[in-house]
């Protein structure tokens, strides 16, 4: 039987702000999820602590809403285990960014196959408003007492230096391009990144929708918005690695599109790199059974109980007589 | 060489040295070899937070008789250092021997730069109160005046004998091997047959024959010059050899434990470098392919992370798919996982923390021994959750705990943590070898299928994974009991269920209705009530000695068992009525089991290596009775049989206070 989008979805009451960007990105998610047919069972969505921290409650798969910053570890421990398992994780960028950067990086390095998205507003929306990581420098949102005194981390440079092997910005409005993004983030084999934009309308009273749609930025002859946001594939960016001498300067123009902010902002795929060996295949490099028999499909004992495991080879090293 | 006049078989053997110049090796050389000769052998590594330089040893303590601790005399003082002599010299009893480099007699104290200033005022103290030159040769002569046999051997000249004699001239490489020369020169001492030594020396450099042969070569040059220049008469301790008992093992208490993984099933572990508790890991991850009775070989996936919170989080992950998941740690590295372990709690996630225990608070010891976690594993964590603490006492059952541990995690789908310490991970014993099928796997209400939970555990139309199940007793709140709701993994078909650290409904989604929580934080504790219905007396504490109501009655925990039982060995044999009652479950405290065992005692006297005597308190909360005496030790070295000893003596006599601080060690 084909699934239809609301197979997707739970009846848990969602109780975020209205207007709020996150209802775009649940939905990309779960239309992303029905277009590709992923059985709901074989998906699992995992999430950090915070607005977005709720999602996988609204979304009818396996859902793991775990500690704040740890969404990484978790989901990287279960996919690890599972690699049959269809694994989205999902955070704020404060959890992803600040609390939980370490291991943002470490993940990096592992190049597991799964997709990591990162709800992004610039605040700490579930305690009141807080300046997030990926605030700029100086801004003042409204909750805050005084202006921002820590500069902004760029996320999608991280990801290119941590190791990231997908890494692409969408923005919550743009629904349609964000679900084709978190499909080609699904699709890829390895560690995606997905940042999204995401307004938060009660505590980011500066990037907000209509900033985001240029309500500033008129067209000095015709007078209408200029929306801030435009599509690299669009604009002839090309961020996917063809070969592997040109990893490195797909490498670099990414980072240097990823500092392009203010009137324009570029969304779509900034770099892709599929050569580089996923974790999986790195550990099926040493445990050549791996990717067949994971340690989650692994029977432990026999039918009367007893061990399925046979340590006589290590126990006989041990032995003091032959 | 006459053993007539001798203690046979039956001695405390120490070497130490620089960390790095090999006295791991030359120990475990010595221990395979008395093993091989049908000795029993318990050893203990003391060592350095150093990579090189800094002063390690390792005591072997040998026997015809069973023994489970070290013991603070010392019978042969094997050495190639001057500060192995300046530390250890005085602590060698009359009839016992010293091998030591010849060169070395005229080094100063003030020569030895890791020598740290508070041993060397101690030490300075005692050879000006007895007279001595502050100088090697001073220890050593204070030392033959307490009637211990000095065995100089000039091992610069036997390298370079043995060097023209195999015509290899790179003697910087050659003199890599004086530890196993002066191994070899104290088994000649000793009386030890060269053929069961050579035999042990080829097993432990089996991996590299030719480094074997050169330093069963060496060890041969050594041994034959020993004999031939040294006699032993006034040495008052030989070793006869004899057939081992067949299935016997030497294993080290860093191997038993993960060799328990891979017997329970473990298929997932995860770890942040940290001593002591990494060699549990390496190896796992060394023997990461496990063959299997049944089917093809199996494996284990060994993932080092980037810090202990994704260590525990990923093991947590891993739990989720159904791969009987753990991590290994010690203090430092734990309470970074505490807030994870609440999460496990909060959604029953079955995991296994292997704890080993090193000195604290903060960085502490960092390669030193105390039983300082005991309270904090048992209240780890903000909010209330259930959890297992079990604690095992000594190598051989770390291995059966091991596979238990993993079963009550499952059984009872909460975080267990299996309590270790740097006492059993760095200790060596003879003991029989592991019966892989004592322990049996039990996976609790864990379900293939969502079809196959049966009706009466209340599934309805859809699975709901923290389904509130209840039977027909009452607990003490008069309230119906709550059962353990089956679990099914990620990825199972119609399984679909959410997990949150937020107080959940049965389906797993966020609540904060008053009754569900009410509910829930029951049906979660309750597991502990199940737990202890459940868990078996002898897993709970085990009684050890003689069980009479007039018996000095001696309570514990973990790695002090072996001290503990071999003190009361000696006491029973003079004659003394004691028994010892080891404390297994600390969490939930088998309060029930622990009443019986104590039952009418005369007087209670706790052990514990640390400053609180944090089982005496634990005791104090959970039944109301205190101890009529405490013996701590907080010093970083594990606790010996002959402190045990000497402490209770003096409570038998009457002659102690309450409270007895231990404070032996080098």
């Amino acid at each position: 039987m084909a699934l239809k989008l609301s197979d997707y979805k739970t009846e848990v009451h969602n109780d975020w702000c209205p207007g709020c960007g996150d209802f775009g990105i649940l939905n990309a998610i779960q239309m992303a999820l029905s277009e590709m047919g992923i059985q709901k069972h074989r998906a699992v969505i995992f999430s950090g602590i915070g607005c977005s921290g709720k999602t996988p409650h609204f979304i009818n798969t396996y859902g793991i809403h775990t500690l704040h910053g740890r969404v990484l570890p978790f989901s990287q421990g279960a996919k690890l285990c599972n690699p049959e398992l269809e694994i989205i994780a999902v955070g704020g960028d404060g959890d992803g960014l600040g609390i939980g950067a370490g291991h943002f990086v470490s993940a990096g390095r592992r190049n597991v196959d799964m997709l990591y998205i990162i709800f992004n507003n610039g605040v700490y929306g579930l305690t009141k408003g807080q300046a997030s990581p990926t605030l700029k420098l100086g801004l003042k949102t409204k909750s805050l007492p005084l202006p921002n005194s820590n500069d902004s981390v760029n996320p999608l440079a991280l990801a290119a230096v941590s190791g990231f092997t997908f890494i692409a910005r969408g923005y919550s409005y743009d629904v349609r391009h964000l679900k084709d993004l978190i499909k080609q983030g699904i699709a890829h084999k390895g560690l995606a990144y997905l940042d999204v934009l995401q307004p938060c309308p009660t505590y980011n009273d500066i990037n907000t929708r209509e900033w985001y749609q240029g309500s500033d930025n008129l067209d000095s002859e015709t007078g209408k918005q200029i929306p801030r946001t435009y599509k690299l594939e669009g604009a002839g960016f090309d961020g996917i690695v063809h070969l592997e001498d040109e990893a490195d300067t797909k490498m670099s123009n990414a980072i240097l599109k990823s500092y392009e902010w203010g009137k324009k902002i570029p969304i779509g795929i900034f770099y892709q790199n599929e050569m580089v060996p996923t974790y999986e295949e790195r550990i099926a490099s040493k445990i050549p059974d791996y990717i067949k028999n994971p340690p989650s499909s692994q029977s432990v004992s026999l039918t009367d109980g007893r061990s399925n495991s046979d340590i006589s080879r290590l126990l006989d090293i041990l032995r003091v007589s032959s | 060489m006459s053993l007539t006049n001798k203690v046979k078989n039956s001695l405390n053997w120490l070497i130490g040295g620089a960390q790095g110049s090999g006295v791991d090796s030359a120990a475990n050389i010595f221990s395979r070899a008395c093993a091989e000769g049908g000795l029993q052998v318990f050893g203990k590594r003391e060592y350095y937070s150093n990579i090189k330089g800094e002063h390690s040893y390792f005591t072997v303590r040998i026997s015809e008789r069973e023994i489970r601790s070290h013991v603070d005399e010392i019978s042969m003082l094997v050495s190639f250092d001057a500060e192995t002599l300046l530390r250890h010299a005085g602590s060698v009893v009359k009839g016992g021997g010293i091998v030591y480099d010849s060169e070395l007699a005229e080094v100063k104290i003030g020569e030895v730069p890791t020598l740290d200033d508070a041993f060397r005022d101690r030490l300075v103290g005692l050879l000006e109160k007895v007279g001595k030159p502050l100088t090697v040769q001073g220890v050593l002569d204070y030392a033959s005046d307490n009637d211990v046999s000095l065995f100089s051997i000039p091992y610069f000249q036997l390298l370079e004998e043995f060097s023209t004699k195999i015509e290899d001239h790179s003697l910087s490489k050659l003199s890599r091997m004086v530890n196993v020369m002066s191994l070899s020169s104290s088994m000649a001492l000793l009386g030890f047959p060269f053929e069961t030594l050579g035999s042990a020396i080829r097993y432990i450099f089996r991996s590299k024959p030719k480094i074997a042969d050169l330093n069963f070569m060496a060890a041969n040059y050594a041994y034959e010059y020993t004999r031939t220049h040294h006699g032993a008469s006034g040495l008052a301790f030989g070793l006869t050899t004899k057939k081992p008992l067949p299935d016997v093992i030497l294993v080290q208490g860093n191997q038993s434990s993960a060799l328990g993984k891979l017997t329970a099933g473990c298929k997932f572990q995860t770890y942040y470098p940290i001593t002591p508790a990494s060699d549990d890991s390496e190896f796992l991850e060394a023997n990461e392919i496990v063959p299997q009775v049944e089917g093809k070989d199996g494996s284990i996936l060994v993932l080092q992370t980037e810090d202990e919170i994704a260590a525990i989080t990923m093991a947590i992950g891993g739990a989720l798919t159904g791969a009987r998941s753990a991590t290994a740690t010690s203090g430092p590295g734990f309470s970074l996982m505490t807030e994870a372990l609440g999460w496990a709690g909060m959604n029953e996630v079955p995991i296994v923390v292997s704890l080993y225990q090193r000195a604290g608070p903060a960085t502490g010891l960092p390669t030193r021994h105390e039983q300082g976690d005991l309270l904090f594993a048992t209240k780890a964590g903000h909010g209330e959750f259930p959890r297992i603490v079990f604690a095992s006492g000594d190598i051989e059952e770390s291995y059966y705990d091991t596979i238990k541990v993993f079963n009550f995690a499952e059984k009872f789908q909460m975080p267990v943590i299996h309590l270790l310490d740097k006492a059993i991970a760095n200790s060596i014993t003879t003991c029989k070898i592991f019966d892989q099928q004592r322990i049996l796997i039990d996976r609790g209400l864990l379900m293939e299928n969502v079809s196959d939970i049966s009706p009466d555990l209340g599934h309805a139309s859809h699975y709901r994974r923290f389904k509130l199940i209840r039977d027909n007793k009452n607990n003490n709140n008069g309230d119906a009991n709550y059962l353990i709701s089956p679990r099914v993994l990620l990825g199972t078909e119609n399984g679909i269920f959410w997990n949150t650290g937020d107080e959940h409904t049965e389906e797993g989604h966020i609540t904060e209705d008053p009754e569900i929580r009410t509910a829930m934080m029951d049906k979660r504790m309750d597991k502990l009530r199940i737990a202890i219905e459940q868990i078996g007396d002898e897993d709970k504490a085990t009684l050890y000695g003689i069980d009479e109501p007039d018996s000095l009655t001696v309570i514990s925990w973990g790695s002090t068992k072996g001290a503990i039982l071999d003190a009361m060995d000696r006491l029973i044999d003079e004659g003394k009525k004691i028994r010892f009652v080891q404390l297994r479950l600390l969490n939930p405290f088998p309060i029930e089991r622990v009443r019986t065992l104590i039952g009418n005692y005369k007087q209670l006297v706790d052990i514990e290596m640390n400053y609180s005597s944090q089982l005496a308190l634990l005791i104090s909360e959970n039944i109301g009775i205190s101890m009529d005496h405490l013996i701590v030790k907080y010093n970083g070295r594990p606790i010996s049989s002959s402190e045990v000893y000497n402490a209770l003596v003096r409570i038998i006599l009457g002659e102690a206070p309450r409270r007895i601080v231990l404070k032996h060690g080098a």
